[in-house]
């Protein structure tokens, strides 16, 4: 009986098809990713089982963390718009280089005073733990604290380009102690901001 | 492997043409694919997961007329102390007539989300409505506690909420127990 010869074959496959499909998706995900901006200050979100996502426009986020807390809004007009308010406010000129300079920065935590500082320092300098003291929350006097002003001016701002309310969160640092976030609650709610989002990241049910 | 014809040079070759040895085409694409798709998890993965959640927080409006304030029913108020150690006291009631005595609890599953089910259901069968919470929380406690209990609060469906600032005697009360 003839043996049944069963003819060999390469067990090569073509990889050609497949590593397509592959650059494919991977040209996709690099193109929608959004890069990671550089924070000044970097917090521990406390986790929640809440499953609803931060908005990405027309919103003003709040950062406290070792008892500092800086602020910064999204939208490069509309940081331009805040900071030509805020100058206003407290009789300080910014050129249009510097204007151009913070509405690059993600966000920023100085007295008004030593902004100029902070907008001629490049980026890297700027996010330097420990260099910025975080906005005054403290008022002085008649006057409402710096952090009250600021919050004030980008809800305006918004207001104005965008015609939108803006939406408030607040991103604190789980180790925060209360009364620095009761704080910016007070300070929220002295201009009737009742409602605002709290940022934090994602936990099981238990 | 890829030679260039210069032709006109002639130097060298006299004669005979010279012809490259044919090879395969064939490229090896197995580690490039790998690598294509340890970038595509990463990207994927970066993109979809590190967007933080944000937890909608309504307060109360802080309104000094005294006109338009309602007055809650103690029998039906439960009132959350959030001390420090993570740990949280609770009475339902007046803070100098509780229903029930102050009891301190852990915060997760088995603390403080059992006694907030284990009330609501008991408020809901003695008195026909839904059971309020306040959340007071002391000078001592962190931020995390805050949401942490404001996540207790979703989890149980507790619709009637609000944070409310602690007043003396319940931090007398935390500090009789040793949680401030």
């Amino acid at each position: 009986m003839p043996k049944v010869k069963v003819p060999r074959k390469s067990t090569a496959i073509d990889m050609t098809a497949m590593c397509d499909v592959a650059s494919l998706l991977l040209t996709f995900f690099i193109l929608t990713a959004t890069a990671r901006q550089p924070e000044p200050l970097t917090v521990d979100t406390p986790t929640s089982t809440v499953k609803i996502k931060v908005p990405e426009t027309d919103i003003g986020t709040i950062t406290v963390g070792e008892g500092k807390v800086f602020f910064g809004v999204k939208g490069q007009d509309i940081r331009i718009a805040m900071l030509e308010k805020m100058g206003e406010r407290y009789k300080i000129q910014f050129t249009p280089e510097e204007k151009k300079r913070f509405s690059l920065m993600e966000s920023f935590g100085v007295d008004i005073h030593q902004l100029k500082q902070i907008i001629a320092l490049s980026g890297a300098d700027r996010n330097k733990p420990g260099l910025q003291q975080g906005i005054p929350l403290d008022s002085v006097g008649q006057s409402p604290s710096q952090m009250h002003e600021w919050l004030y001016q980008a809800r305006i701002a918004t207001k104005e380009i965008n015609d939108k309310q803006m939406r408030v969160s607040i991103k604190g640092d789980s180790k925060e102690q209360y009364p620095t976030v009761k704080k910016i609650i007070d300070i929220l709610q002295k201009q009737k901001v009742n409602k605002f989002s709290l940022i934090t990241s994602l936990e099981g049910m238990d | 492997m890829a030679e260039l014809d210069t032709g006109g040079g002639g130097g060298k070759h006299k004669g005979g043409k010279v012809r490259s040895k044919k090879q395969s085409t064939r490229v090896d694409m197995t580690p490039m694919v790998d690598l294509m798709f340890l970038l595509i998890t990463f990207f994927m993965l970066t993109t979809t997961l590190a967007k933080p959640q944000a937890m909608d927080l309504a307060m109360p409006d802080k309104n000094d007329n005294k006109q338009d304030q309602l007055d809650v029913a103690d029998t039906r108020t439960m009132t959350l102390l959030l001390g420090n150690k993570n740990r949280i006291e609770w009475y339902i009631g007046l803070v100098d007539n509780p229903k029930t005595p102050p009891t301190v609890e852990n915060y997760g599953k088995d603390g403080i989300r059992k006694a907030i089910l284990d009330k609501a259901k008991e408020i809901k069968a003695a008195t026909g409505k839904d059971l309020i919470v306040l959340v007071k929380p002391s000078d001592k406690s962190n931020y995390r506690n805050l949401v942490d209990i404001l996540d207790e609060i979703k989890i149980t469906n507790v619709q009637q909420y609000a944070i409310v600032d602690i007043t003396e005697p319940e931090i007398g009360l935390l500090k009789r127990d040793g949680i401030y």
